[in-house]
């Protein structure tokens, strides 16, 4: 497939969003490698990483210079969600994170499918991965949630603790044609049909920060982003244009 | 890694319609959806699956390597098994 551009265009900022999203959320996913809870999980997060790092690679060639844009930006130049930045936490706030970035991430690229912008195809093709990254979170919480008292707990504890961060996901992206309240009600009825059948309850807090003069999508992040930034860009910055 | 007391399960991989699911390894897994799933990602990462089996690995029965002899020796010694002996028709294509 060839990769149409969006090089100073009008689209550049979404292209960034979307990418930006995939790339930050793959490299925190890539975090569990060697750490994960057993062999078996540790490579279906590392699938679902590289699902999202050929995303973002595809988004952010339509932008620039992959390597440069993700490589060489300071943190205020990236435009991804804070939801996708936290920490992995236990495995509960992974899944948690999971759960709530693949839904929300499934429901825009079959709207963007549908559509006949320059993110189509690529949407298309990240359709099918990303129903796959859904239904990996979905299991997941159900099992968590439905299973020891820990396990509950501990499912709960994430769910409650990342719902601040998803109120963001509904800003309008500049330039891109999808119906934001139609995507935050099916949004909220997955989500709520999923939790209620994992014996969760739904979190009550607000969506948003108590401080919120901005978010991701503006290009402020949260503490614990600059120093997964550090070490994401540490090797290209000490080795410029490095290769093996 | 800590040990889990997940079972363990057996994947059958079938790589294309028509052939017939073959062996492609073990796992382990709470569950036969998630046994599945992790199936999936194991062994069909590089497109070599249409179809998966998963099986509790304390559902198969298998043959003892102390029975080896009574199973599987006889029959070195019966050629006439072997569909060897008949002559082929001319024409006949595929065989």
């Amino acid at each position: 497939m060839t990769t149409p551009t969006v090089k100073d265009t009008a689209l550049a900022p979404a292209a960034l969003a979307l990418g930006d999203d995939a790339l930050v959320l793959s490299h925190r996913l890539g975090e569990w490698a060697g750490n994960a809870p057993v062999l078996e999980e540790e490579v279906a997060l590392a699938n679902i990483a590289l699902d999202l790092l050929g995303q973002a690679r595809m988004l952010l060639s339509m932008v620039g210079d992959e390597d440069e844009l993700a490589f060489l930006r300071e943190e205020r130049a990236f435009r991804n969600l804070q939801l996708v930045e936290q920490p992995n936490g236990d495995f509960a706030h992974t899944i948690a994170r999971q759960l709530y970035f693949s839904v929300y991430q499934h429901l825009l690229h079959t709207q963007l499918a549908d559509g006949d912008g320059p993110f189509a195809a690529l949407a298309a093709k990240a359709v099918k991965e990303t129903a796959y990254h859904r239904d990996h979170a979905e299991q997941w919480t159900l099992r968590l949630g439905d299973g020891t008292e820990v396990s509950h707990d501990r499912m709960q504890q994430a769910a409650n603790a990342l719902w601040r961060y998803t109120g963001e996901m509904f800003q309008p992206v500049e330039g891109l044609d999808i119906d934001w309240t139609a995507l935050q009600t099916a949004w909220l009825e997955q989500i709520e049909d999923v939790l209620r059948r994992a014996t969760l309850s739904v979190p009550e807090g607000p969506r948003t920060g108590a401080w919120s003069a901005g978010a991701g999508r503006q290009g402020l992040h949260t503490e614990p982003f600059g120093r997964m930034l550090a070490e994401m860009q540490h090797l290209h910055r000490s080795h410029p244009g490095a290769s093996w | 890694m800590t040990t889990t007391d997940w079972p363990l399960w057996e994947v059958f991989v079938r790589s294309r319609r028509g052939l017939s699911h073959t062996h492609a390894g073990s796992l382990h897994a709470p569950d036969a959806e998630l046994a599945l799933r992790n199936a999936r990602d194991l062994y069909t990462r590089r497109g070599e699956g249409v179809s998966i089996w998963v099986v509790p690995s304390s559902a198969i029965t298998a043959s003892s390597p102390d029975e080896k002899d009574p199973f599987f020796e006889p029959t070195a010694d019966k050629p006439y098994r072997h569909p060897t002996f008949y002559e082929i028709p001319e024409g006949v294509q595929h065989l």
